[in-house]
């Protein structure tokens, strides 16, 4: 583990960490791994810190992760969903943050539908804050995640090949995993239908595979993304049927790979859209295995923000036991 | 009459006469009397040194919002017409997307009331192209140009049917006066929020392609060229649209063209950490096309520089992105952000600046306006070309302070401005 990464107040996103932050990330994730294992799953290195999530867009997976991660770290915390909320009715953003502040808290996790908003909300108030997913921009904790379950099964990222499926244009999953994989040393690829997938996407360091069979060809791992339904409805693409066709991931095509892939997902799935049952439900699917790395991963977030250091991570972990 | 005022030993620049030297200027019942070396000063006169600042027509603005009636926490009339003079400016055109909308001949009536009796720069009222903005059914162009409107545009909107655009650009034939277009395709720009490309893609925003200006600037140019009438499309700010205005151009269509100064010194970098200050539309855009810009105006392709000045409130700013309004204020920043961007790197000398800002623009819409010829209205800007100052927005007279340009250091700043041979600005001695 490398002595003397720090981070600054925010988890904004990847493209601001430098490799050593984010590789200190992983690595703090694996002793946290453990901890979720236990009976007694809670140590007590948040102890006292007040946490509030704040989810402006609906979420199961990731607000749950989160508050499993806070509560496993015995952090006080609080949700606040979109619904039922001040923000229903009608209080901006920056007058949500200002009161929540004024409550003292130490940190928010905001999950917002407007590209920018965890940066609205790091730039104006004093309490750490993590993104977890805004507009179509970043989605770093997930990012992370799926680094380290790739590095679970590939022993690590450097010279893999990874290649995001999918709409890419929307998606703040996408932009994460690019940030994150080009930054340890992966070669990275994306594919989709021309319409989602953005321009100038090549300048970020990606190469782009109009169709799926040579991204299939090429990749070691595939990370399939989510399509959501109102893509169609936009004109995007036709049909949710011709895109299973065209780019849905099926073992068909999976069989003629030149090697066994790995395929990551997101979630939650469109079974039989951009992915068929039988990949991921199959034996080279890790998409559960992604949700179990992101408690741990937003364990190790919240904790190295909060001050905590790589060095002490394990003695954190051992801290409950004696 | 206010007082006669001789302006002593300034360098004099009008580019409607030519002249470029140390003169004095004579103002007498609000007109220019006389230019010329060593003038005696009549019983009375207010007699001001101005050496070594620059004497030149008054700025004109072909494109100021100034939110009057309907939001006038953002600006009013008098407000923008205060903030014009501060950044030189003496006439201004003010656009019709107000709430309700200047779409009648008392709403024009209104506009230039309310500015005469403001008593700063002079407003002249832009008549809305359709009834309501809304682009189905044309107003009563003839009423509005009689009411005082020197042009007609839905700006802020942009002209989405082909044929409005056409018939209006007939129908203001018969009164003279000019069409000024808001060229966007909507069907390229729904949902964008700022230009698209590398940074749009890695900040996650939608974009808005080049391709959104250069289809509906094609489109104009053709129907231009179809109706003989007068189009001048508003801020031109992608390459394509240069080349196709160029192409209109050589082929003799009646066509004008203007350049926003941030158009002219920022790309959409300036967006990067989300700054809400640099929405715009069209929206900042790559280097490759601020270069094309440049270029353009330059080479005369674009014929003048106008601000498109769009207070709008802190709050309305201080938000998400995506929810913010589009839009930026520019009167008071103009001459220091050109002459940085344009003088000082020696793209375009003095003169030829103060063309594009006053003379120029002042042509296209036909206004009294851009020289200091005899017996022409005293209007007439004083500034120190070379002063280096640093934009705080909390200065502005402006009642909005959306600038991209705060804490950034410009080049020039007016010192005085006279509008009918009345001082209505004086930096130190603000009224």
């Amino acid at each position: 583990m490398t002595a003397r990464v720090t981070f600054g107040k925010d988890l904004t996103g990847l493209e601001g960490l430098s490799a050593e932050q984010i590789r200190t990330i992983l690595d703090v994730a694996e002793p946290f791994k453990e901890i979720s294992e236990r009976p007694i799953k809670k140590v007590p290195a948040l102890r006292g810190k007040t946490i509030v999530n704040l989810f402006y867009e609906p979420s199961t997976r990731t607000r749950v992760s989160f508050e499993f991660a806070e509560k496993r770290l015995s952090a006080d915390t609080v949700n606040i969903s979109g619904v039922g909320s001040s923000v229903q009715k009608g209080e901006t953003l920056v007058d949500t943050a200002r009161n929540l502040e004024a409550m003292r808290i130490d940190m928010v996790v905001v999950r917002h539908g407007s590209s920018g908003a965890a940066q609205f909300l790091a730039d104006r108030i004093p309490s750490n804050v993590i993104n977890g997913g805004d507009g179509q921009h970043e989605h770093p904790t997930q990012g992370l995640l799926d680094m380290l379950t790739i590095r679970d099964h590939l022993g690590g990222i450097k010279g893999h090949r990874v290649c995001i499926v999918g709409d890419i244009l929307h998606s703040r999953v996408a932009r994460s995993n690019i940030w994150g994989l080009l930054k340890l040393g992966a070669e990275v690829a994306v594919c989709g239908p021309p319409t989602l997938v953005p321009p100038g996407i090549e300048e970020l360091g990606v190469q782009v595979f109009k169709r799926v069979e040579e991204a299939i060809e090429w990749a070691e791992v595939l990370n399939v993304l989510r399509l959501q339904l109102e893509r169609m409805e936009a004109g995007y693409i036709p049909s949710l049927r011709e895109y299973n066709r065209f780019f849905g991931i099926s073992v068909a095509r999976l069989e003629r790979a030149p090697r066994d892939i790995l395929i990551l997902h997101p979630g939650p799935m469109n079974r039989g859209v951009e992915i068929d049952s039988h990949v991921a439900d199959g034996p080279h699917s890790v998409i559960l295995q992604q949700v179990t790395n992101g408690v741990a991963v937003r364990m190790a977030v919240l904790y190295l923000l909060a001050g905590g250091s790589p060095e002490r991570a394990e003695a954190a972990k051992r801290e409950s036991r004696e | 009459m206010s007082r006669p005022m001789v302006l002593r030993g300034g360098r004099v620049i009008d580019p409607s006469q030519g002249l470029d030297e140390r003169l004095d200027l004579l103002v007498v019942d609000g007109r220019v009397a006389r230019l010329g070396r060593d003038l005696d000063a009549p019983k009375g006169a207010e007699v001001a040194a101005v050496d070594g600042l620059v004497v030149a027509p008054g700025l004109v603005d072909l494109h100021v919002h100034f939110r009057e009636p309907g939001d006038e926490h953002k600006e009013t009339i008098r407000s923008g017409a205060r903030a014009a003079v501060a950044g030189g400016f003496t006439s201004v055109c003010a656009m019709p997307n107000t709430d309700p909308p200047i779409d009648d001949p008392a709403a024009v009536g209104f506009l230039r009331a309310e500015g005469q009796r403001a008593g700063f720069a002079h407003v002249y009222p832009v008549g809305a192209i359709s009834v309501g903005q809304k682009g189905e059914e044309m107003t009563e162009v003839g009423e509005l140009a009689a009411a005082g409107a020197v042009a007609v545009s839905d700006d802020g909107q942009p002209v989405w049917n082909a044929g409005l655009m056409r018939r209006v650009l007939e129908y203001t034939k018969a009164f003279d006066i000019p069409v000024f277009s808001h060229s966007e395709e909507l069907g390229l720009s729904r949902h964008g929020v700022m230009n698209e490309g590398p940074v749009s893609t890695a900040l996650g925003l939608r974009g808005i392609p080049n391709a959104a200006e250069d289809v509906a600037v094609a489109r104009d140019c053709i129907i231009a060229e179809l109706t003989g009438g007068q189009l001048h499309i508003q801020h031109v700010s992608t390459r394509g649209a240069v080349e196709i205005i160029r192409a209109a151009k050589a082929r003799g269509v009646a066509v004008t063209a203007e350049v926003t100064p941030h158009h002219l010194a920022l790309t959409d970098e300036a967006v990067r950490g989300y700054r809400t200050e640099a929405k715009v539309k069209p929206p900042l855009r790559s280097a490759a096309s601020v270069a094309a810009v440049r270029d353009a105006l330059v080479e005369g392709v674009i014929d003048c520089i106008a601000t498109d000045h769009a207070p709008h409130h802190y709050e309305d700013k201080e938000r998400e992105f995506d929810d913010a309004p589009f839009g930026l204020i520019g009167v008071e920043t103009a001459l220091g952000v050109c002459i940085r961007e344009l003088v000082v790197s020696g793209r375009l000398d003095l003169p030829e600046l103060i063309n594009r800002l006053s003379c120029r623009p002042a042509q296209i819409a036909r206004l009294p306006a851009g020289t200091l010829a005899e017996g022409s209205p005293a209007d007439v800007v004083v500034f120190d070309p070379e002063v280096r100052w640093i934009c705080q927005p909390e200065e502005f007279l402006s009642l909005s302070r959306n600038t991209p340009f705060a804490g950034q250091e410009l080049v020039g700043r007016v010192v005085m401005t006279i509008v009918d041979g009345r001082s209505v600005f004086a930096r130190g001695a603000d009224r």
